[in-house]
C-alpha cells in the first residue's frame, strides 16, 4: 500500500546522547535525570565566553568502525554509522537481505563535519593545499552521513539531507516518511551533529543564543526565570522508519507511528502576524488525526531564550489550554544537539511510551507567567499513546511531529 | 629526501595512515603488489589522498595520469621511484 494510508512505523533506535552512549545507557540516564553536560574537553574553551557543552562519553570510533572509514569520517559521521549500525541491529534488520532499492537515507544536518573541516582549513592556511585531505572533498559537507550510511549498508533507494537547523530533524523523519508513503520499505532517518570544536564553537557564538555559565545545572534553563541561552551538545539519534505493513510481515517489534507532521515558517520580523509554531502543532495533530486532549506529553523546543521560551510556551497553552497538557525537556540533560536533538526526543518519546514514565526537565523551576505542567523534578509515571514532538530551528523554522503508540 | 627510495612498506604504510585498509583484504598478503588497488578496496578518492601524501613525503611531483595509470602496487611504486630518481628493487 502506498499514499497517506500508508502507516510508517519506527522499528530502531540507535542514540549517542551527552548523558549516554547507547540507547540503554541513553534512557537509564534520562528516566532518572542524569545529565551530560560538563567543561569542554574536546578544546580548550578557556578563551572562549561558553565553556559548556553536552560530549558523547566513551566514543571509541575505532572499537566500532572499519580502519577504512576513520581517514575519511568526521566525528559526527563515525556517531552517525554506529549509530545507524545500532538501530539496524535493533530493529532486527539486516540490510544485505533486502533489495538495496527498497531502504532509503534521510537524515538532517545543521553544520556538516566541521572538526574535519577545521582540521583541513588549518592544514590548507598553514601549510598549503598539498597538505589538505582528498577526503575534504566530501567529509565536512552536509550529506555526509546520509551519504556514508548508504554506501556502508548498501542502501541505493531515495536518501538525501534536511539542513534546516534544530527543526530539521523533524523534517528529515517526515520526508522519510513521504519516501516509504511512495514506495520505499524502509528508511534510515534521524539526525547527528557534534561541532563542539573551535571553528564550530565562535559559529555557534555568532547566534548569539549560547550560554555563558560555567554551572552546569544552571547553564541551560528553558521556561526558568534564569533562561539565559542553551548549552550546545553533540550526538542525536538515528531511527529505523518502515511501512508498517512490511514491518509487521517480517514478525518486527515496533516502537510506535509516526502518525503527523508539520512545519511552519515565520512571517519576517516586523509583520505584525504571530510566530509559526503554533500552526506547526496545528498541522502536525490535523495529519495525525488527533485532538489535542489525546496528547499525553509535549517534548519542548526548550530554546531558553525567554522571548523563544515565550512563544513556545503560548503555542502551547493557546492549543492544549492553561497546564492542558504535561511537557517536557529532557535536553536540559544533554544541551541542544541540533540536527541531533528532535530525533532524539522522537526516540526518548518512544522509549517514554514503552515505559509509561515522562523523563523530567532538570534543573528548571519554571517562571511565572508560563501556564506550563512542566515536568521537573523527577520522572512522572503516565499512560503515554501520543506524544508530540517540536522543534525550531535558527531564523524561523518550526516544526511538529506526532508519534502514537502502534496497537 | 629526493634520494630515498619509495618501498613496498612506505606504500602500505602510507595507504594504512591515509585510506586505511578494507577488513577483508591483507596487505602483508604474497598478491599484494599485484593487486589491482580496486580489488584492494581503494577506490580513486584513496588513490588520490595516498598519492598526496606520498608527493609531501617523498618532495616529488606526480603528473595526473600517473595514479589513474599506475593501477597496481607495483606499478605505482616504480612510477614514484622513477620520479624520485631511483631504481626499483621490488
Amino acid at each position: 500500500m502506498t499514499g497517506t494510508a500508508t502507516k510508517v512505523v519506527v522499528t530502531g533506535l540507535g542514540v549517542a546522547a551527552p548523558n549516554g552512549l547507547g540507547t540503554q545507557d541513553y534512557w537509564a540516564a534520562t528516566r532518572t535525570g542524569k545529565g551530560g553536560i560538563g567543561r569542554v574537553t574536546r578544546f580548550d574553551p578557556s578563551q572562549y565566553p561558553s565553556r559548556l557543552a553536552g560530549e558523547v562519553p566513551g566514543f571509541e570510533a575505532r572499537d566500532h568502525l572499519p580502519s577504512r572509514l576513520l581517514p575519511q569520517t568526521d566525528h559526527m559521521t563515525r556517531l552517525a554509522l554506529v549509530a545507524a549500525d545500532w538501530a539496524l541491529a535493533d530493529a532486527g534488520v539486516k540490510p544485505q537481505e533486502l533489495p538495496e532499492f527498497d531502504m532509503g537515507v534521510v537524515t538532517a544536518s545543521s553544520s556538516g563535519g566541521f572538526e574535519f573541516g577545521q582540521r583541513e582549513l588549518q592544514a590548507l592556511w598553514s601549510k598549503g593545499g598539498q597538505h589538505v585531505s582528498a577526503y575534504q572533498s566530501f567529509a565536512w559537507f552536509y550529506a555526509v552521513n546520509s551519504g556514508q550510511i548508504s554506501i556502508r549498508n548498501g542502501m541505493k533507494g531515495p536518501s538525501g539531507v534536511v539542513v534546516s537547523e534544530q527543526a530539521g530533524g523533524l523534517d528529515a523523519l517526515a520526508q522519510a516518511r513521504r519516501q516509504i508513503r511512495k514506495g520505499t520499505r524502509l528508511i534510515v532517518s534521524g539526525g547527528m551533529d557534534a561541532s563542539v570544536c573551535t571553528w564550530g564553537w565562535v559559529a555557534q557564538l555568532a547566534g548569539k543564543r549560547l550560554s555563558t555559565s560555567d554551572d552546569p545545572e544552571r547553564a541551560y534553563l528553558p521556561f526558568d526565570a534564569e533562561a539565559r541561552g542553551h548549552v550546545p551538545g553533540e550526538g542525536g539519534a538515528i531511527l529505523i522508519l518502515e511501512n508498517a505493513e512490511a514491518a509487521r510481515s517480517r514478525g518486527a517489534r515496533t516502537y510506535g507511528e509516526i502518525a503527523g507532521y508539520g512545519s511552519t515558517f515565520d512571517p519576517k520580523p516586523g509583520s505584525g502576524r504571530p510566530p509559526g509554531l503554533r500552526k506547526a502543532i496545528e498541522l502536525a495533530l490535523a495529519d495525525a488525526g488527533a485532538t489535542p486532549d489525546e496528547v499525553d506529553v509535549v517534548f519542548a523546543d526548550a530554546a531558553a531564550v525567554p522571548e523563544l521560551d515565550r512563544i513556545e510556551a503560548e503555542a502551547l497553552t493557546a492549543v492544549f489550554g492553561a497546564r492542558g497538557v504535561p511537557v517536557t525537556a529532557p535536553k536540559t540533560m544533554t544541551g541542544r544537539l541540533y540536527s541531533g536533538a528532535a530525533p532524539l526526543d522522537v526516540a526518548t518519546a518512544l522509549l517514554a511510551i514503552e515505559e509509561g514514565l515522562i523523563p523530567p526537565t532538570t534543573n528548571v523551576e519554571p517562571a511565572d507567567g508560563y501556564d506550563l505542567d512542566l515536568v521537573t523534578g523527577e520522572a512522572r509515571p503516565a499512560e503515554v499513546r501520543t506524544a508530540l514532538v517540536l522543534a525550531r530551528g535558527f531564523n524561523g523554522f518550526n516544526s511538529a511531529l506526532v508519534v502514537r503508540a502502534t496497537p | 629526501m629526493a634520494t630515498q627510495e619509495f618501498t613496498v612498506d612506505d606504500l602500505k604504510r602510507i595507504l594504512l595512515e591515509g585510506a586505511g585498509a578494507d577488513e577483508s583484504v591483507d596487505l602483508d598478503s604474497a598478491d599484494f603488489l599485484d593487486s589491482e588497488f580496486e580489488a584492494l578496496g581503494y577506490e580513486s578518492l584513496a588513490l588520490l589522498e595516498t598519492g598526496g601524501r606520498i608527493e609531501r613525503e617523498f618532495g616529488i611531483t606526480l603528473d595526473d595520469t600517473a595514479l589513474t595509470d599506475a593501477t597496481t602496487p607495483r606499478a605505482l611504486i616504480e612510477v614514484v621511484n622513477a620520479h624520485i630518481g631511483q631504481p626499483t628493487a621490488v
